[in-house]
């Protein structure tokens, strides 16, 4: 009962962010801040996370790779299929709702209860509008780049892994990378990047919008937000991959 | 001028307002006052359409503001300002440009015309030099009088102010006051007060009403306010021995 009534809720929220919505331009650079937030102050953590898992996937690999029939620049496959089609977008998404989910609804749940989001309705803005849809315009438009630039950075990182350690040569990796390639995982990297990044972003700003109380609940919305974000990606990460594969 | 009738509201089994009526006028500050949980905060939220009321209405100058179309609702809106209890001023902006929300959201100046009626605004609060400051640096009488600054950028024709002297030390609290009384009378608006501090009680009340377990049980001035025979209202006054001693010195 409690769960339908949270997602009735959050529906009705999502509703209510495209009515009595302000003026275009006003969305523009609001969208352009989340941008910077969301996906610029990312990019360390995206860098760092995805460089190691690609250069643990290869010496895993590698160290998993005890028959003579098995090819070397196998080794370069999987971390490139690992890495588009799970690795980059849903561990990435992981990380990052850690990250952005944290940060919009400890920042949505102060404004709450510091009245800021009073103030905005006092004024007759649809406050909802003003701080929830920016930030999930900016999830889209900012997650599937980070997880580009993790996808790229995995592999990059699978193949300093791989041939300093003297598993495989650079021509072995680069075969193997280019081994059967199947450009459709990168669709299907895109569409999750997508589905994870409203996910993330929808769900956190629900749980920091509907703060009651003081420090302590904003802190509680915080890891509810991170928790119930991991759970919807990794289920929509099922479907998804039941739906499109 | 402001007209409340018959305003209910419960919170589960709780009655929180019942049947409040009232009438808050032009040109001079209104206070709601009362002990904690009388439904002060309740009664000015649904005054300004942040808590819905389950019944009654609120008119702003004869217009029907609870329920009333979403158009004169946002046209109403446009012309409340609010100080909240925290000064609920947006913290990732700076003064100006929490000065400057309701003009750069609500109008289509120019930017250097919008400079101007911030800094008009700012130094009719008493505030110069600190447009750049951010609110955590600044104290809080002075995140006040940048609330205050914020809620008549747009020319409000109705300002509420809830608890404004919460959190301030008494002369600070007696400027706030002062400050808020003089805007009233200078720009001849609609003040609505929630307070429960004496002191503004007896500086700026020009109109009172006195609510008491979600009832208005006393309407009246500051005048008038220490002859009171409500039980309630005297139990609220005289908790003070101060004010107590200074009843009976002056009779």
């Amino acid at each position: 009962m409690g769960l339908m009534k949270s997602l009735g809720k959050y529906l009705l929220l999502l509703a209510s962010l495209f009515r009595n919505r302000e003026r275009f331009s006003v969305y523009v650079k609001l969208v352009i801040d989340e941008a910077v937030l969301i996906g610029i102050d990312s990019i360390f953590i995206v860098v760092i996370v995805s460089s190691f898992i690609g250069a643990v996937t290869a010496v895993q690999t590698a160290y998993n790779l005890v028959s003579p029939l098995v090819p070397v620049y196998i080794i370069g496959t999987i971390v490139r299929d690992m890495t588009i089609l799970e690795l980059a977008p849903t561990i990435i998404s992981v990380v990052l709702a850690g990250k952005v989910g944290s940060n919009i609804a400890g920042g949505l749940g102060t404004m709450r209860i510091t009245e800021q989001i009073d103030a905005l309705e006092v004024m007759g803005i649809n406050s909802a509008s003003y701080l929830i849809l920016p930030k999930i315009v900016a999830s889209v438009i900012t997650f599937p780049l980070l997880v580009i630039i993790a996808g790229f950075l995995s592999i990059y990182g699978g193949y300093l892994a791989g041939v300093f350690t003297g598993a495989l040569t650079e021509k072995e990796y680069i075969y193997g990378i280019r081994n059967e390639f199947q450009p459709f995982n990168v669709t299907f990297a895109m569409i999750k990047a997508l589905v994870f990044a409203f996910l993330i972003s929808s769900i956190s700003s629900y749980q920091g919008y509907y703060t009651r109380g003081g420090a302590l609940e904003v802190g509680q919305s915080s890891t509810q937000a991170v928790t119930n974000s991991c759970i919807a990606v990794l289920c929509a990460d099922y479907l998804l991959a039941q739906l499109l594969i | 001028m402001i007209e409340v009738r018959n305003l209910n509201k419960r919170f589960g089994e709780k009655v929180v307002l019942n049947e409040v009526s009232g009438v808050f006028h032009q040109g001079k500050t209104n206070l709601i006052i009362g002990a904690s949980g009388t439904g002060k905060s309740v009664l000015l939220k649904s005054m300004v359409g942040l808590i819905p009321p389950d019944s009654g209405l609120v008119a702003y100058d004869g217009r029907d503001f609870t329920n009333g179309s979403l158009e004169t609702k946002q046209e109403i809106r446009r012309e409340i300002g609010m100080l909240f209890q925290g000064s609920a001023l947006f913290d990732s902006k700076n003064v100006e440009e929490n000065v400057m929300f309701p003009l750069d959201m609500m109008t289509r100046m120019s930017r250097e015309e919008k400079l101007e009626r911030v800094n008009f605004c700012l130094k009719r609060v008493g505030l110069e030099n600190v447009n750049r400051l951010m609110p955590s640096e600044i104290s809080g009488g002075m995140q006040k009088r940048v609330g205050i600054a914020r809620a008549i950028a747009l020319n409000s024709r109705y300002l509420f102010c809830d608890e404004p002297n919460s959190g301030l030390d008494p002369q600070t609290a007696i400027l706030i006051d002062s400050l808020i009384r003089e805007i009233t009378e200078e720009y001849n608006i609609t003040t609505v007060v929630v307070t429960h501090d004496m002191n503004s009680v007896l500086e700026i009340g020009d109109h009172i009403m006195f609510m008491y377990k979600g009832e208005k049980v006393w309407e009246g001035s500051n005048k008038d306010i220490l002859d009171t025979d409500v039980k309630s209202l005297q139990d609220f006054i005289f908790a003070s021995k101060l004010i107590r001693d200074f009843k009976q010195n002056s009779f």
